[in-house]
């Protein structure tokens, strides 16, 4: 009797779960589980080994053999290629040397506003770290850590601040490629999800819209790119009588560096809309509706149903898209290439668009060097985000 | 005939709402429609025609014409039917493929728990790129990865038994989507040299090893997602009653994950339909597939976007069909079905 009321209050006294505590349980939950199921030893490794084997063959060889070509310059002489090993001079050409206003941007002082953005900045990491060295609960490892984050992150809002918000300053490929992320991230998402929000309810020519939605997905991205540059030209596209109507028959967008990204953007969010639609509509209707529905037959409001039942049933598969679109989307190139070359100027440049150009100049080197860099720019932006967003919503991780 | 804005249940959209939603759908079916359509127009006119400025109604606006499909259909002919095949076998073969080993993986990595151990790790990463050193620095590829491989076994044996620090299931997710992150570009040429020394070159056999290897991770997160939310106790209580894992797999798993993985095919059989870059490295007249054939429409000349509208066209109409087909798939009612069943 004792054991079964002790059992009965646990669950109400435990603490409200910090994210390591949630871990911990997380962790316990499923050592419990390979317990149940260790009978199965063949096939724990038949699952996985075939899939962990192929990426591995395929993926050492690259990964190994871009790091030599970005530490070297390759020579093309009469009958053969040659790699003169050159050490770190291709990313400091890129970060510090000739090609940085290239790379990251012409960087200048800040105006107000930029001074403002740092400072607020420096002052939040300043707060949040002092609190978590007052609180006591984080190994010193951990303070270290945190304060080397914390000053990374200041030095990237620096950065992006002297190239955004400042007079004469301009931002690179690099910064390029993050606004195109982030804001490509941010519209698909809503996007996707408010369609898919419909999608599941009763109306008609349903199954109409779940097909047609799907078409910008299924254009290959080069023609999608080519798709885009008829649609928006000015004066032999279909929407010309629209630039007419608007007095801006001799307008082009293509000189100016804003709207110039804002096209690529719509471009960008026009074709991959539909990953994010049909990923969440199958979670949506994989959905218990049940419980939604007593929810609703309780009197809950549409808004609190969605709060409470739906939302927190789509958040593990939201954050996979988001990581899936984070890495896909700074692999940009075929828009930002096919609708103005990187243009104006290079206003419109990708990082992959960058190493592309070098790499059709054949400075293999450079654009080795270029891939690395973004390649640990990702690996940073991907683990800093699975750890601290994925992990807070998912046992997954 | 029954009001298609009323409502079907108590819990239903009132109908104000149903028709705010309808019209939503409706401007935003537009949005994805028109291009479609303008390609459709683009695709019968001619040069004159589409330089001319816009025009929008076939025999209306201007004169329809089947040149440009005349050109690509039987004037190109083979040349437009063997990328075809191409596509459509790499495609499907190879989005087929990394369904199911991405789907096993993710199921183990939902239901057993694994400890890779780093010290192996670091040894089997060393010798695979001292074989690589080796490799580049002349020596035969075979011999280089056979003697890399010996090390490794008995460094394993020896010192990699040492170090008991382990990544979980995690840590391996997160390593096989890692492996995407890479671009295009920079993975090229190293593939074009790892396919060149097996022979593999213009050859659709490479793209197939390629793409399911590129598509693995996407599926393994995507179905992660999706077999961990569905309920355990079926399974449970089927192991319970004695089923192997084979058979729970077979007859419950798969059945009830179909929405997620028709999802997951649809998405995978595009990426791979559409893939550019490491088709244009990879393969120069026999195996190559049709975004080159796309892209190959920008001449000298400038676009040709009537051809090029004709040969979008044809390249999602199979995909399209498809998704057509497959589409009542992903809907409610299997999992709740078989719950209760």
């Amino acid at each position: 009797m004792a054991s079964s009321d002790s059992s009965l209050e646990l669950e109400p006294r435990e603490p409200v779960p910090s994210g390591s505590a949630f871990r911990a349980r997380a962790t316990r939950r499923a050592a419990q589980t390979a317990d149940a199921w260790r009978s199965d030893g063949a096939a724990r490794w038949l699952f996985i080994w075939p899939a962990v084997l192929l990426i591995l063959v395929l993926s050492i060889f690259p990964l190994v053999a871009s790091v030599a070509l970005s530490l070297g310059r390759l020579a093309f002489h009469q009958g053969g290629v040659d790699l003169k090993i050159i050490g770190f001079a291709n990313y400091q050409q890129l970060l510090f040397g000739l090609e940085r206003s290239h790379f990251l941007g012409v960087l200048k002082a800040p105006n107000p506003i930029g001074w403002a953005v740092v400072l607020a900045t420096l002052a939040l990491c300043a707060v949040a770290w002092t609190r978590a060295a007052r609180g006591g609960r984080v190994r010193p490892i951990g303070l270290l850590l945190r304060l080397v984050g914390g000053l990374l992150l200041v030095g990237s809002v620096w950065v992006l601040v002297q190239a955004l918000a400042s007079d004469g300053g301009r931002p690179g490929a690099l910064i390029v490629t993050l606004i195109f992320v982030f804001a490509g991230i941010v519209l698909q998402y809503a996007l996707g999800l408010g369609l898919a929000m419909l999608l599941v309810q009763q109306v008609p020519w349903r199954r109409f819209f779940r097909i047609v939605f799907l078409i910008p997905l299924t254009i290959t991205p080069v023609g999608v790119g080519y798709m885009f540059l008829m649609m928006t030209d000015t004066s032999k596209g279909p929407l010309e009588p629209i630039w007419v109507a608007l007095g801006l028959r001799d307008f082009t967008w293509v000189t100016d560096p804003w709207l110039a990204r804002l096209a690529v953007i719509i471009g960008d969010t026009w074709q991959w809309t539909p990953f994010v639609f049909i990923v969440l509509l199958a979670a949506l209707e994989s959905l218990d509706q049940e419980v939604r529905e007593a929810a609703l037959v309780d009197g809950a409001g549409r808004w609190q149903s969605f709060r409470h039942i739906t939302l927190p049933a789509i958040l593990p598969v939201t954050t996979t898209i988001i990581l899936i679109r984070l890495i896909e989307g700074f692999k940009i190139i075929d828009m930002p290439n096919i609708l103005l070359g990187g243009g104006p100027g290079t206003a419109t440049q990708s990082l992959t668009l960058q190493a592309y150009i070098d790499w059709n100049t054949l400075n293999l080197g450079r654009s080795a060097a270029i891939a690395y860099l973004l390649l640990i720019l990702v690996s940073v932006v991907a683990t800093v985000y699975v750890s601290f967003v994925r992990r807070r919503v998912t046992d997954l991780a | 005939m029954r009001n298609p804005f009323g409502r079907r249940s108590a819990t239903d959209l009132s109908p104000p709402a149903k028709l705010g939603a309808f019209v939503v759908l409706l401007v935003w079916a537009f949005v994805v429609l028109f291009p479609i359509y303008w390609l459709v127009v683009t695709s019968f006119k001619t040069p004159y025609v589409v330089d001319k400025g816009p025009f929008y109604i076939p025999f209306v606006d201007f004169q329809p014409t089947l040149d440009a499909w005349r050109y690509i259909l039987v004037e190109l002919g083979n040349d437009t039917l063997r990328p075809y095949l191409n596509t459509v076998i790499v495609g499907l073969s190879s989005s087929l493929i990394a369904l199911v080993m991405g789907a096993a993986a993710a199921y183990a990595l939902v239901r057993f728990t694994y400890r890779a151990r780093v010290g192996i790790i670091g040894l089997g990463i060393g010798a695979g790129g001292l074989a690589v050193v080796a490799a580049l620095l002349g020596a035969p590829p075979a011999i280089a990865l056979l003697s890399a491989l010996a090390v490794f076994a008995i460094l394993a044996q020896t010192i990699g038994r040492r170090f008991q620090r382990a990544m979980g299931n995690s840590d391996i997710a997160f390593w096989l989507i890692s492996q995407r992150i890479l671009p295009p570009i920079a993975v090229a040429i190293p593939l074009y040299v790892l396919f060149q020394q097996i022979g593999l070159l213009d050859n659709i056999l490479a793209l197939v090893i390629t793409y399911v290897a590129a598509n693995l991770p996407i599926v393994v997160w995507l179905m992660r997602d999706y077999f961990a939310s569905l309920p355990r106790e079926l399974e449970e209580s089927a192991s319970v009653d004695g089923a192997s894992i084979y058979r729970i797999v077979r007859s419950i798993v798969l059945p009830i994950s179909v929405p997620g993985l028709v999802a997951t095919f649809l998405i995978v059989l595009i990426f791979a339909w559409n893939e550019f870059l490491i088709a244009l490295v990879l393969t120069s007249a026999n195996a190559q597939t049709m975004p080159l054939q796309v892209a190959a429409q920008n001449a000298t000349r400038g676009p040709q976007w009537w051809a090029m509208s004709v040969l979008i066209l044809i390249m999602i109409t199979p995909v399209v069909a498809m998704a057509v087909a497959l589409e009542r798939f992903i809907t409610r009612g299997i999992l709740v079905g078989a719950l209760k069943g």
